[in-house]
């Protein structure tokens, strides 16, 4: 068997005459970091809602560790240790790092109906994840909403290793941060592929992806341009792949033209 | 309010994290505006009523009755607002409630404690309806429950002039004294110890020896057990995290794993369940039911709650918060009686609390969930 953590084999998936996705084939192994990139509307939201169980797909198979499955609901690819961390990271800006961090999943103590939620160890296990990170909780009772967007970002993807994820889909984890940021996440993301976890980092931001990811899947209008290496891709290359190198190459004839047109 | 705007505006923001002095996070707690409200009113009545009798054993009775009235529907409205939604039919449900006890008791011949049974069931069918209305339409509890405030008040009017042709149904008096669940409602705690005070000559009495504050009103232990159990539930259980949750980001929670439907409908059934124990408070210790009883109270709940420092958008707010705010409510309303301002102005008083209030939440909210 390969050594593939989740492999997920042409599928496709149609809404109505729709054709969203097409044939896209990705495998995803331990410790690997595979990048899937794409313009706007190439879909990527299409692809992950599929891999995470939001979508069946209509055509092709999911196979986990040598299994072929079927997910009917999110909550059956988080069984399988397969998390999602979405763009709103599913944090609630009131709410403190601890309660955030178990929220759904509060750690109990006690018997029967006297059970009750353990804030003390809670609090002591975030503010450990937390500070492996490189992030000092000195205060876990302190609202998500004081955190940086980097900082919840390490949150949101902290939770979903630490309640035993194999997969990690992160969608844009990147977007919204500044360049600072942005390199605390990624480096961060680096470690826990480190630790043993595949991750699907899905991104439009060439330079994000080229110095972290281990392979590129490339998404256009729905079909996947293919999955390469990173010793045989170039940035650049990758970079026009991505956008659609002619319309990249038509693009800086027309800025040339323009440029030509105001020397004159 | 999604966290990707919030995240932009955090670009620029640094990654290490600030000391917070322990003062300032005093002044993010919800419940801080409604405590130093009640030591302010306190502190100006005891200047211009302190010497009225307002602050006698019978006086301190008379508007922690009050306050503990308003109290008891209160907490469960503030879980409910943490829980982002509104229950505006409160008010009818204590209507509708005293009419459950007061006919099936007077009119059809059941045991008292069989009708009060019969409330409380009426209660989570009110409330339950009230929470899977609003939880499968996803309509704003705002109008799902201005609907039932109407249905219900006007179900309580038609059903009773059907029945007994009036609009108030007294003469349970007789049947609170055998009843074996009656006092739980009605009885009076410490009995002794005002007795005792009184033999001392440190409370005031009666004509025939018997201090004229009897003891403590069933609806205050209800409003102080009540206002624990519900701090107990937010910050002690899961079900108390599942309801910050729900009320702070639906979506968020929900795709963690919260079950924020479940949660929402258990709220409205507790605010019903509380308009319930309000109105058994209410109808035992008058001895009927009227139909316009608990009428504006839910605003007045609201009010409470949100003095007490529950924002409206939900997700954020206290259980003690909205017991405070309860407890400036009733010794205003009752301490303007001791002084020589006119109590048409009480409504006035109420009005400019709670703006001043919402400003200052509004501001703790932008203090907590906002990196600067």
């Amino acid at each position: 068997m390969s050594d593939n953590l989740i492999e997920f084999n042409n599928i496709s998936k149609f809404f109505g005459s729709v054709i969203a996705l097409k044939d896209v084939t990705m495998h995803i192994k331990r410790g690997q970091i595979m990048c899937l990139l794409g313009d706007n509307g190439a879909g990527k939201s299409t692809l992950i809602k599929t891999l995470s169980g939001v979508h069946k797909p209509d055509e092709g198979e999911i196979i986990v560790e040598g299994k072929k499955t079927v997910f009917d609901s999110p909550r059956d690819a988080l069984d399988m240790g397969i998390a999602t961390v979405y763009q709103d990271l599913a944090l609630v800006s009131l709410m403190s790092v601890t309660r955030n961090f178990f929220m759904g999943r509060e750690p109990m103590k006690g018997f029967g109906p006297f059970k009750t939620f353990d804030v003390k160890k809670a609090n002591s296990i975030a503010s450990e994840r937390m500070g492996q990170i490189g992030i000092d909780v000195r205060d876990p009772s302190q609202a998500v909403g004081t955190m940086s967007g980097g900082e919840r970002q390490c949150l949101a993807i902290s939770r979903a290793i630490y309640f035993g994820a194999k997969v990690l889909i992160l969608d844009e984890p990147t977007s919204a941060l500044g360049v600072h940021q942005a390199s605390v996440v990624l480096k961060y993301i680096v470690k826990a592929a480190s630790s043993g976890l595949g991750v699907i980092l899905i991104t439009h931001n060439v330079h994000h992806a080229y110095p972290v990811g281990n392979s590129f899947t490339i998404l256009n209008r729905g079909k996947s341009m293919g999955t390469f290496n990173k010793k045989d891709l170039s940035r650049e290359k990758l970079l026009g792949m991505m956008a659609g190198g002619e319309e990249l190459d038509k693009l800086e004839v027309e800025l040339k033209e323009i440029d030509r047109i105001v020397k004159d | 309010m999604s966290t990707k705007s919030k995240s932009i505006q955090n670009k620029s923001s640094d990654e290490r994290l600030r000391k917070v002095s322990k003062l300032k996070v005093l002044l993010n707690r919800p419940e801080l505006g409604a405590l130093g409200g009640s030591i302010l009113v306190f502190i100006f009545f005891g200047v211009i009523a302190g010497d009225t009798g307002m602050f006698s054993a019978y006086g301190t009775i008379n508007f922690l009755e009050v306050s503990a009235n308003l109290g008891i529907i209160a907490v469960a409205a503030a879980l409910l607002m943490i829980g982002g939604e509104f229950d505006l039919s409160v008010g009818s449900m204590i209507g509708f409630a005293g009419i459950c006890i007061a006919i099936p008791a007077i009119y059809w011949g059941w045991p008292l404690w069989m009708s009060i049974l019969f409330a409380f069931s009426m209660a989570v069918l009110v409330g339950y309806a009230n929470g899977i209305l609003v939880v499968r339409t996803g309509l704003p509890s705002f109008i799902v429950t201005l609907a039932m405030l109407f249905i219900l008040r006007g179900a309580t009017l038609a059903i009773t002039r059907l029945i007994t042709g009036r609009t108030q149904v007294p003469g349970l008096r007789v049947l609170v004294e055998d009843d074996p669940i009656a006092w739980i409602f009605s009885a009076d705690a410490f009995k002794f110890i005002f007795t005792w005070l009184g033999s001392l000559g440190l409370i005031e009495l009666r004509q025939d020896g018997t201090p004229l504050a009897t003891g403590i009103p069933a609806s205050v232990i209800w409003w102080i057990a009540m206002t624990l159990f519900a701090t107990w539930l937010l910050m002690k259980t899961r079900y108390g995290n599942w309801i910050f949750a729900s009320g702070g980001d639906k979506l968020g929670a929900r795709n963690v794993g919260v079950p924020v439907g479940r949660v929402k409908i258990s709220l409205f059934i507790g605010t019903a369940v509380a308009a319930t124990i309000y109105a058994c408070v209410q109808v035992l210790d008058a001895g009927s039911a009227d139909t316009m009883r608990g009428f504006l109270k839910e605003l007045e709940a609201i009010v409470a709650a949100v003095v007490g420092g529950c924002l409206l958008t939900g997700g954020y707010g206290s259980a003690i918060g909205a017991a405070f705010g309860a407890l400036i409510f009733g010794t205003v309303s009752m301490g303007i009686y001791y002084t020589d301002v006119d109590t048409d102005w009480f409504k006035v008083f109420l009005g400019v609390m709670m703006l001043i209030a919402v400003i200052f939440n509004n501001y703790i909210r932008r203090r907590v969930t906002e990196n600067k």
